[in-house]
């Protein structure tokens, strides 16, 4: 009882060891935060990690894939079918990405990933990633008339809007196969009035972002197979008109175009970009886009553009071969690695432009089978169950952390390492607190004396140093659990605030893929954190308190 | 010791008791159970000697650097059961070192103490810690109160070393009472919340003499209980004492230099360089 009392007094009346217990605090604080934070950062990344890519992959290990997937699925389901819940077949090919923006062409590498688009969303979180609410709610490959997302629909309220999404749609699309018709009647009109009186050769050079859309349009029409734009238009129009068009090729807003040529037949065998579109294809946003300072970002093109893909065809030696598609919808993970590398496209038509579809059967080919497990069912467990039914020379079986393990166990590292060096921190607040218990020992000198001649033992003395840590411990890892905990739970206003101050923000989102800093905190961890502060401050009274137990009871009453 | 039962104080029924230990005894044995039933037992000998305390032969010597510096060489004496004993002799003449040994604080280097016909300078640690908390009561010169307690803390503060926390809690108020009954008794009861600093030197060694009382020993040492203090308080510490030792049978050893202060004493006994001389 004792020593509870004295316990408590002297820590109501010894305010130094309690400043010796701030370090704790900060400790513990910064521990708490760190982890949160790293911890918040980990699962997001595995979070989108794991939506990337399905529970497991099985597949085969040859380049030329499996050949009929159906069959392949049915053999799984009879392993493993009452722990999978959905599975979609998917070609994986490497390829290259062209698009034009501002008349230059880009080149991208990508991962071209051939879905079905019924069946893909069921797997992974690929639907979840989507720009356009309905490409959200059921995916499809046929371009949406408008409604794309203005605001992200995973930020929070702070990132801006991107205005440039208003247009995305076949609104986009008919504004720029106007454009690309008034160029191209432009250009003809252009030819031809050279040919007949010299007058193009007064005409000042083309602007460059004029000239390449209108060999983009060039190349469509001769996909198309015929161009037909009567002469005796071009006849028609004046030197004015060409002027004017002139001075507005370069606006997608130009109202002439739709003007100008009214009358344009419409030919249904003939390719029109107005009204048509090429396969549609979901590209991964880093790909066209690029973030400001402020946060917002700009597109290089929006649904409704064009794009071309060349990707290897499945045959011995494989050629290459490339095909127009029509981006419908943007996807963003918020993974840059992601973001920057992945296009879809429809599994059917991959494997056609692929030649990997048996021609007497009609059954494609497939790379690998993406498999979803039923809630509370591990991974491993079925990945080890499908590879041990399936020949390994055949058919590879991973989870998406086998996948990803370099990635994944590099943040475990960081947050280990993390962890070992701020658990330093609190271990030098340990010694602080073993100095100062030393003073209060000495200090305390007489009332140890005092206490043994009442007859209290050389463990109740000991005791009530423990104690005393152990109590100071719990103030300042308390203290320090609250602190960090507030600290987590107003990070981005801190960050904010601290942006402020410093005049450039902490939390580039131009840099970083969030727009607010994740945080996740773990009850355990916080427990461990407080439990391993409490261990050191009780450790670091060890010493003092057995220096109080082994006084000599007249020594110590002699002490002044 | 046996009798412990001399003084169960709890009850003001008590009180007053100068009757023989037997004869308390008897009484005790005879009276329907009191709240001072509820004291833990105290360690019963089967032979009681009417000497309660004896030394046979103390030596006791201190270390100083190199040198050796005998204090004690030889001291044998005697104390029986309800006496007021005063041990005087100059500075230095090492009474406070036998006070400390019979108070089982130091071990001699060579003689043996008995109590209650029981051996005690040898007794583990923990037997020493029992005996002191429980059967001995001390007072000191510079009162040696616990500056982080009260007044009513301090005097509580040998019950709370004896009891764990559930028994101490479950008994407090009575506890409580016998503290305040206490302080009453050497009347300090307006001074129950202050802390010890806030009293002055004669009401501290009051206080002490509650705490020494509280446990309720057989036996009470006192090591110059009016060495701090001016004449007239002084006195009256002494008066506290004398009564103690005539009203409640407690056994008094006191050391001092002060030969007027011996005189209240039933016996005198002078220590002289190291030995007993008279």
């Amino acid at each position: 009882m004792y020593k509870l009392l004295l316990c408590w007094r002297y820590l109501r009346t010894r305010y130094i060891a309690l400043a010796s217990v701030i370090s704790v605090t900060l400790g513990v604080a910064t521990m708490i935060v760190v982890n949160s934070v790293m911890q918040g950062f980990g699962s997001e990344m595995q979070d989108r990690l794991h939506s990337i890519y399905s529970d497991l992959v099985f597949a085969s290990v040859s380049l030329e894939g499996m050949r009929d997937a159906s069959l392949h699925e049915e053999q799984i389901r009879k392993v493993a079918g009452d722990q999978i819940e959905a599975m979609s077949p998917t070609v994986v090919t490497e390829a290259i990405l062209n698009y034009q923006f501002r008349g230059n062409w880009v080149t991208r590498q990508v991962e071209l990933i051939g879905i079905d688009e019924k069946t893909q969303s069921l797997v992974s979180g690929f639907g979840r990633y989507l720009q356009h609410p309905a490409n959200r709610a059921a995916m499809s490959f046929d371009l949406r008339e408008t409604g794309y997302d203005v605001r992200d629909h995973q930020s929070g309220p702070e990132a801006p809007d991107r205005k440039q999404m208003r247009q995305a749609g076949w609104e986009r699309r008919r504004e720029m196969a106007r454009l690309m018709e008034f160029q191209r009647h432009y250009e003809q009109r252009r030819n031809s009035a050279g040919s007949n009186d010299g007058a193009a050769v007064q005409l000042p050079p083309q602007q460059p972002g004029a000239k390449l859309p209108a060999q983009q349009a060039g190349e469509k029409s001769a996909k198309a197979g015929t161009t037909n734009t009567g002469p005796s238009k071009a006849g028609t129009t004046n030197g004015a008109g060409a002027a004017k068009a002139r001075t507005t090729n370069g606006d997608s807003g130009d109202p002439f175009g739709a003007r100008m040529f009214p009358d344009m037949p419409a030919q249904e065998n003939v390719f029109n970009p107005a009204k048509q579109q090429n396969t549609g294809v979901v590209i991964g946003i880093a790909l066209v886009s690029y973030r400001a300072h402020d946060g917002a970002d700009w597109f290089r093109l929006l649904p409704g553009d064009d794009i071309k893909l060349t990707f290897p065809t499945n045959g011995q030696p494989p050629k290459a071969t490339s095909d127009d598609f029509t981006v419908v919808d943007f996807y963003e993970s918020k993974m840059a690695d992601s973001d920057g590398k992945l296009v879809f496209v429809p599994l059917r038509k991959l494997q056609e432009l692929r030649g990997m579809i048996d021609p007497t059967t009609g059954v494609g080919q497939v790379n690998a089978i993406q498999i979803k497990v039923k809630p509370g069912v591990d991974p491993q467990v079925v990945r080890d169950k499908l590879q041990a039914a399936f020949p390994r020379e055949l058919y590879s079986v991973s989870t998406w952390r086998d996948m990803q393990v370099s990635l994944l166990s590099a943040v475990e590292m960081e947050i280990t390492v993390l962890n070992i060096l701020l658990f330093f921190i609190i271990a030098v607040a340990g010694f602080g607190i073993l100095a100062i218990f030393y003073m209060i020992v000495v200090e305390k000198t007489r009332d140890i004396g005092i206490l043994k001649s009442l007859g209290a033992s050389r463990h109740g003395v000991m005791g009530i140093f423990l104690g005393y840590g152990l109590s100071l411990g719990l103030v300042g890892s308390g203290v320090g659990m609250i602190a960090g905990l507030l600290v987590v739970r107003y990070i981005n206003e801190i960050a904010k605030f601290v942006g402020w101050l410093n005049g450039r923000p902490v939390f580039d989102p131009s840099i970083y893929y969030f727009y607010k800093i994740p945080t996740v905190v773990l009850p355990q961890t916080v427990l461990c954190i407080v439990l391993g502060a409490l261990a050191i401050a009780v450790a670091a009274s060890i010493l003092p308190a057995r220096r109080a137990a082994r006084l000599h009871p007249v020594e110590a009453l002699r002490y002044e | 010791m046996s009798k412990g039962s001399a003084f169960k104080g709890r009850t003001s029924g008590v009180r007053h008791q100068r009757s023989g230990l037997s004869l308390d005894d008897a009484r005790q044995a005879a009276s329907p159970p009191s709240d001072a039933q509820t004291l833990s037992p105290k360690p019963q000998t089967l032979n009681p000697s009417p000497d309660q305390l004896l030394t046979i032969d103390l030596h006791k010597s201190y270390r100083k650097g190199a040198t050796e510096v005998p204090v004690l060489r030889g001291v044998s004496m005697s104390v029986r059961a309800g006496e007021f004993l005063a041990i005087v002799g100059q500075s230095g003449c090492g009474k406070s070192t036998l006070l400390h040994l019979l108070g089982t604080l130091d071990a001699p280097d060579r003689g043996e103490i008995y109590y209650g016909g029981r051996r005690i300078d040898n007794l583990p640690a923990a037997g020493r810690d029992a005996l002191r908390n429980h059967d001995f009561g001390m007072i000191f010169q510079f009162y040696h109160l616990l500056p982080e307690l009260t007044t009513l803390e301090n005097v509580l503060s040998p019950l709370m070393i004896a009891e764990g926390v559930w028994t101490y809690l479950s008994r407090r108020r009575a506890h409580r009472r016998r503290a305040e009954e206490l302080l009453g008794l050497v009347g300090l009861s307006h001074r129950l919340k202050h802390r010890p600093r806030e009293l002055s030197g004669g009401e501290m060694q009051r206080a002490a003499i509650a705490r020494a009382l509280v446990a309720d020993p057989k036996l009470l040492l006192a090591d110059e209980p009016t060495g701090n203090l001016d004449q007239s308080t002084g006195v009256e510490i002494i008066r506290i004492l004398r009564d103690l030792n005539r009203q409640r049978n407690v056994t008094i050893v006191m050391v001092t230099h002060d030969l007027s202060i011996a005189n209240q004493a039933d016996r005198i006994v002078r220590l002289a360089d190291g030995r007993i001389v008279e």
